[in-house]
């Protein structure tokens, strides 16, 4: 199912062309109206007539998620908030969130992305999409919302949570798509086995996955259990939410909706683009939208470009599968975490040594994360009691400052790995590749 | 000394990780700096254990283990003889629950010159536990005697 056949299947020739005249816009809309911007292409020498070719994008200089962070909140808008019709933005998990603004042609762009995307599982006006991302600040929601109603499906705007009552509307309303995070897909389905539904018992026939890591084995594994497909969609915030990208039923890399995101792939530690092929950091550009144009924002995750024409007929370039991040965020079940949250958490404690390290695994289909903290006098006392409170306050501490819940265990002193340069805090036994 | 600081033994903690070998290295690095261990006992959970003695020369032990990075506590415990034999614990506790008092922990050894044994105990609130004893007139044991027992 395709949904918009003249953007997707288009020639190369044809989409360069497109995205050319498409970025020259943008740059020039972004100078003009987005004073950091113009700061910046001022700095670097660059002015909007200097975008000659695709490749002249290489000249403008890369904007990073600190940058977003310090125009908060409206400071990276190109148009007055009197047409900014929806703003969004980021957890905020690590200081200020980042805002993402978007007029109503944006909405339309958005709502078009999301639309070929579950296009591509399949979606049509008959069908009934459960969407269980979270409606709110979180793009996740309301992006797919949006793109579902474009498509004429009707949406059940059912919210993350209360699985109980997922279950149940699956059965009673009989939707054929599902849409959350792959874990949540897992969650769903160990829920309906505990309840004996059995997948022929349910009408879904599509999932839409994304907003975290999964593997190849989690698609076996949820498309067995829940008797679908499972497609992989990707997206982010800053550059417009759900629906930069998704898998096409080919399941072997995720069309990248090129003609409004420009993708590159960069070597995130000499910044130099890299050919077709090589995995390094991808770095996109929008190239339509009017509310807040993003140039060259780096998103710190690892993946690989593919062009060529796909099995299913579209020429979007594909991007593999992500596999890792260029920095040491971690995401777990959706929610962005960097160690530096987890050590903010512990300094508050008093006389807690700033010796810690953090285990993400993923002992059934959840993610768990566990903070080992190194015993000190401060913390321990002759009776369990007091020791067990000790841990119960920090793991408080920490899931006050991530909003996760976490394990903390203590460990004897010296015992966690010293290094000389950069401390391995991390330990990620996810298996992602 | 006072009469009260007399009363109080010191008793040692050391936090143990549930990992093996971590017993062993903490009684090798007590029999290298030659501390004999008076008593001994072991609160495990799933992630930790808290080891606590009662040795002849605390000061000492707490160094030892401290120079090999144990994380240790020296803190005040009551130790209390009873007559070896049946119902010794009860009158004890009996008398600590009359009073309403609390105990986080006990352990016991048998004092080989005697026929008595020793009972180390922690109550929630160190100094209404002795008092309560006292007001019974059970023996609390003078801390110099049981650390050098």
């Amino acid at each position: 199912m395709i949904y918009n056949e003249k953007a997707e299947c288009m020639s190369a020739p044809e989409k360069e062309g497109l995205q050319l005249k498409r970025l020259q816009d943008v740059v020039k809309r972004a100078y003009e109206n987005v004073p950091y911007y113009r700061k910046k292409l001022d700095a670097a020498g660059i002015t909007p007539a200097d975008i000659q070719s695709l490749e002249d994008i290489e000249k403008i200089p890369f904007t990073t998620k600190s940058d977003l962070r310090d125009a908060y909140p409206f400071g990276m808008f190109a148009v007055s908030t009197d047409d900014i019709v929806e703003v969004h933005t980021t957890s905020g998990t690590t200081g200020k969130p980042t805002v993402s603004g978007y007029t109503a042609k944006d909405l339309d762009i958005w709502g078009e992305v999301v639309a070929r995307a579950l296009s591509m599982a399949g979606a049509t006006r008959k069908d009934i999409v459960q969407n269980c991302y979270g409606y709110g600040l979180f793009t996740g929601g309301l992006g797919v919302h949006h793109g579902g109603q474009k498509v004429g499906c009707t949406v059940i705007p059912i919210s993350a949570g209360n699985t109980q009552r997922q279950i149940e509307i699956i059965q009673d309303f009989k939707s054929t798509i599902l849409t959350c995070t792959p874990s949540y897909a897992m969650y769903i389905a160990e829920v309906l086995e505990r309840e004996g539904v059995l997948p022929e018992d349910i009408k879904l026939k599509a999932g839409v996955f994304g907003a975290e890591m999964w593997t190849e084995e989690m698609r076996n594994e949820i498309e067995r259990r829940l008797n679908l497909d499972a497609l992989n969609i990707y997206g982010l915030t800053e550059i417009i939410g759900p629906g930069v990208a998704n898998e096409c039923m080919e399941k072997n890399g995720l069309h990248i909706f090129d003609d409004h995101f420009y993708p590159e792939i960069i070597d995130p530690q000499t910044l130099e683009t890299l050919p077709e092929g090589e995995k390094g950091e991808l770095v996109l550009t929008t190239l339509t939208r009017e509310g807040m144009p993003v140039l060259r924002f780096r998103t710190r995750d690892i993946t690989a470009l593919r062009k060529g024409e796909c099995g299913c007929g579209r020429t979007h370039v594909k991007m593999d599968r992500i596999t890792g991040r260029s920095d040491d965020m971690l995401k777990i079940r959706g929610v962005i975490v960097f160690p530096s949250q987890i050590e903010r958490a512990l300094l508050k404690i008093p006389g807690m040594e700033p010796n810690y390290q953090i285990i993400a695994t993923r002992p059934e289909h959840l993610d768990e994360l566990e903070v080992q903290v190194e015993a000190s006098p401060a913390l321990f006392s002759d009776e369990v009691k007091h020791v067990e409170q000790v841990t119960r306050s920090i793991e408080k501490q920490i899931h006050d400052e991530i909003g996760l819940r976490v394990t903390v265990s203590l460990v004897e002193p010296q015992s966690l790995p010293r290094s000389e340069g950069k401390a391995v805090r991390v330990i990620d036994k996810r298996d992602m590749s | 000394m006072s009469e009260d600081k007399r009363r109080k033994l010191k008793q040692i903690s050391v936090f143990l990780e549930n990992r093996k070998g971590r017993l062993w290295k903490a009684m090798n690095v007590l029999s290298g700096a030659k501390i004999n261990i008076r008593a001994l006992s072991i609160a495990d959970t799933s992630g930790f254990g808290i080891l606590r003695m009662i040795v002849h020369n605390p000061k000492e032990a707490k160094k030892a283990l401290e120079a090999d990075n144990f994380v240790v506590k020296v803190n005040e415990v009551i130790a209390v003889e009873v007559m070896d034999e049946p119902g010794g614990l009860d009158e004890l506790l009996g008398v600590l629950n009359q009073a309403d008092i609390n105990v986080e922990y006990l352990y016991a050894f048998v004092e080989k010159k005697s026929d008595k044994a020793i009972v180390v105990l922690r109550t929630e609130d160190v100094d209404a536990g002795i008092a309560a004893l006292e007001a019974s007139n059970i023996n609390i044991l003078n801390a110099d005697d049981v650390n050098l027992l």
